[in-house]
Parts: C-alpha cells; sequence; structure tokens
C-alpha cells in the first residue's frame, strides 16, 4: 500500500483543518497557520504510514502551528517589531465576518477553546484531545462542555432593536 | 437558533480553500517540497495531464488513460508530494498551445525521463531525433537503437512512451505503412500525423 497523492489529502481534510485553525485562532491568523499545517505536513508526509488516521495527524500539527502563531502574534504585538502584512486581502466570508462568534471564542479560557476546537470541530475522541492539550480524558471532556456551555449564553447575541 | 457550534461547522466558500491550495503550491515549490506538479492541458485530443519534477516534464497522459491513476502511479514510482501547480507547468502548456495550432515543430522542454528504463529509454532517444512531419518504422528505430530484431520491444517502448507527443512516439508507423497502435487511440496517432503533414 502506498500513499496517494498529497493533493488528495488537501482535499479531504484541507476544509476542516481551516475551521479548526478558525476555532483556535480566529479568522485573521487561521490561513497562515493552515498554510503551515499543510506545509509542515508536506515535509513529513513521505515517512507517513500508509494506515495513519490522516485527520488526527493534521489536527496534531495544526495544534502546534497554532501555538507559534499565537507566539509570533504576541511577538509581532511589539511596537518596535511590527511588520507589513505582505499578503493581498481577500473578500471576508460570511463565518470570518461574523465578529460576533469570534468575539465569543476569543472570550473562553485557551483549554476550553482547544477542546471545543478539536472535539467538535475536528471530531478527535477526547482521549486524543487530551493529549494535545496535555490533560486528562475526563478533563477535556469538560472543557469541551464547559466551553460550549459559555458559547451558549455569548452567542448569537441578542438583537436590540 | 444558530449556535456558534453551527457557525464554526459551517461549509466553507470553496474560493477560501481555492485560495490556500493554490498558495500553498507555490509555497511548496518555494520551499523546494513540490517533487510532482502537475496540471490539466486542453488539446483537440481531450484534456492531457502534465507532470514535471524539478527536473523537468515526467509524463504527459492523454484521457484514455484514467488521469487519476496516473497521479496514484507518480505517487508511488516518484513521490508522493504531489500537488497541482498551473505555474510550474505554464511553458508546457504554451508550447503544446503552439503545437497543436501548427505554430511549433520543435518542444524546448526540459525532459525528466527516469520513468523509462534500460532500452525502453534508448529507444526514446531515438524518437526524439525523427524529425516534425517525418515518421519512421519500428524496424527502423530498432536497427537505431542496436537491436534490430527487438521490434515488438520497440512498440512497448513506444506504447509506454511516459511523454507522448513531446516524445514523438506517434511518428512511429508499421513496414506494411498501416499506422499501428497509439496511447492517445489510433485515431489520435492519424489526426497527428495528418496536421504535421499539413503545417
Amino acid at each position: 500500500m502506498s500513499l496517494p497523492p498529497f493533493d488528495q489529502v488537501v482535499a479531504v481534510h484541507g476544509a476542516v483543518v481551516l475551521r479548526v485553525c478558525r476555532a483556535v485562532l480566529g479568522p485573521h491568523d487561521a490561513d497562515d497557520a493552515w498554510s503551515e499545517t499543510f506545509l509542515s505536513a508536506l515535509r513529513a508526509y513521505p515517512g507517513l504510514r500508509p494506515d495513519s488516521d490522516v485527520r488526527a495527524w493534521l489536527v496534531t500539527i495544526a495544534h502546534r502551528k497554532a501555538i507559534d502563531v499565537t507566539r509570533g502574534a504576541a511577538r509581532r504585538a511589539r511596537p518596535d517589531d511590527s511588520l507589513p502584512d505582505p499578503t493581498a486581502p481577500h473578500q471576508p466570508t460570511a463565518v470570518e465576518a461574523d465578529t460576533d462568534l469570534w468575539s465569543a471564542l476569543a472570550a473562553l479560557p485557551p483549554k476550553q477553546r482547544q477542546a471545543v476546537a478539536y472535539h467538535h470541530v475536528a471530531g478527535l475522541p477526547y482521549a486524543e484531545v487530551a493529549v494535545l492539550i496535555d490533560s486528562t480524558p475526563a478533563a477535556a471532556r469538560r472543557s469541551a462542555s464547559d466551553g460550549i456551555a459559555r458559547l451558549r449564553t455569548a452567542y448569537p447575541k441578542e438583537k436590540v432593536s | 437558533m444558530t449556535t456558534a457550534l453551527d457557525a464554526l461547522l459551517a461549509p466553507d466558500a470553496p474560493a477560501d480553500l481555492a485560495r490556500l491550495t493554490d498558495r500553498l503550491a507555490t509555497q511548496a515549490t518555494d520551499a523546494d517540497l513540490l517533487d510532482v506538479a502537475h496540471r490539466t492541458i486542453d488539446s483537440p485530443y481531450g484534456p492531457l495531464l502534465a507532470a514535471a519534477t524539478p527536473a523537468g516534464l515526467v509524463r504527459l497522459a492523454f484521457a484514455l488513460e484514467d488521469h487519476g491513476v496516473v497521479l496514484d502511479r507518480l505517487a508511488a514510482q516518484i513521490s508522493p508530494r504531489v500537488l497541482a501547480s498551473s505555474r510550474s507547468l505554464d511553458p508546457v502548456a504554451r508550447q503544446l498551445e503552439e503545437y497543436f495550432a501548427g505554430r511549433r515543430q520543435a518542444f524546448d522542454l526540459s525532459l525528466d525521463l527516469r520513468l523509462a528504463r534500460g532500452f525502453r529509454r534508448q529507444v526514446l532517444d531515438h524518437l526524439r531525433e525523427v524529425p516534425y512531419g517525418h515518421t519512421a518504422t519500428y524496424t527502423a528505430i530498432a536497427a537505431a537503437s542496436g537491436s534490430p530484431r527487438a521490434v515488438r520491444a520497440v512498440g512497448t517502448a513506444c506504447a509506454t512512451n511516459p511523454i507522448p507527443i513531446v516524445v514523438p512516439c506517434h511518428r512511429i508507423v508499421r513496414t506494411d505503412g498501416t499506422i499501428g497502435q497509439y496511447l492517445g487511440g489510433t485515431a489520435t496517432k492519424r489526426a497527428l500525423l495528418a496536421m504535421e503533414e499539413a503545417a
């Protein structure tokens, strides 16, 4: 058994990885995290065992890249260190423009946000989520359900007319 | 009511992923991580799949060969780092377009002939010497390749030519003057020969 062309990995898992990156980082940094994830996956791909769980593998990479992006963003936030964004702007999609959604997510404690992203968005079992967020399966389950409960109160914002 | 989770799981605009996927191919090329780039090129004989390594054009396939199967084989034979990338194959597309329009008689492309080995590879080198608008026989190519009795093996080398059109196996015909088999079908072979003769 041999590995399929990497194209297929992108075609099958590209959408879910983008949703995970958005859930963990918000729409602004998600594109870069997505690119870093697939570039890193492409580098390692020839060594991947053909029977691997490709989605779990990608989400693990995305998790590490999201941490890098967050650290990079913290560095860039320092006044002397700011660089202009070199990427061309694009029209935000409906979900990207949903600022209520992103502020509700950003208000979650990091572990709750990650547990929601890796379990509810990526579909990983709690045992795997626990490994990623350095927790136990029971605690990961609790983080995810606490996160969902908080999101329910914060979103959607009541429209005041 | 839409929950946050519904919003997070909502399907994306396909344009978003297409943009990211395109950007990935460019980034992969810049990072020397794209081992096999490919794209589809329209032709009068149906869509052609073109694939290239950093060394050059490695595969051209008519639609008669299932393009998905061709890509799976390239992943197994060369590297699974395979991505669609039109940029790396723009010169190939342009030169093929000129050829089909009768405006180009010879291709100026680097070729990666790693998929043909031994005698087959030798045969391909001789095929490349048959000029535009001319034909040669399988027997003549066998003789030129140093094995005059290997006529059948020359036929096999043509039938497994990884880069048809550019390596012009369509210019090889049978001694009795009949056209012989072709990867893209005998109708395509006949049409290519007629086009070259008319140009």
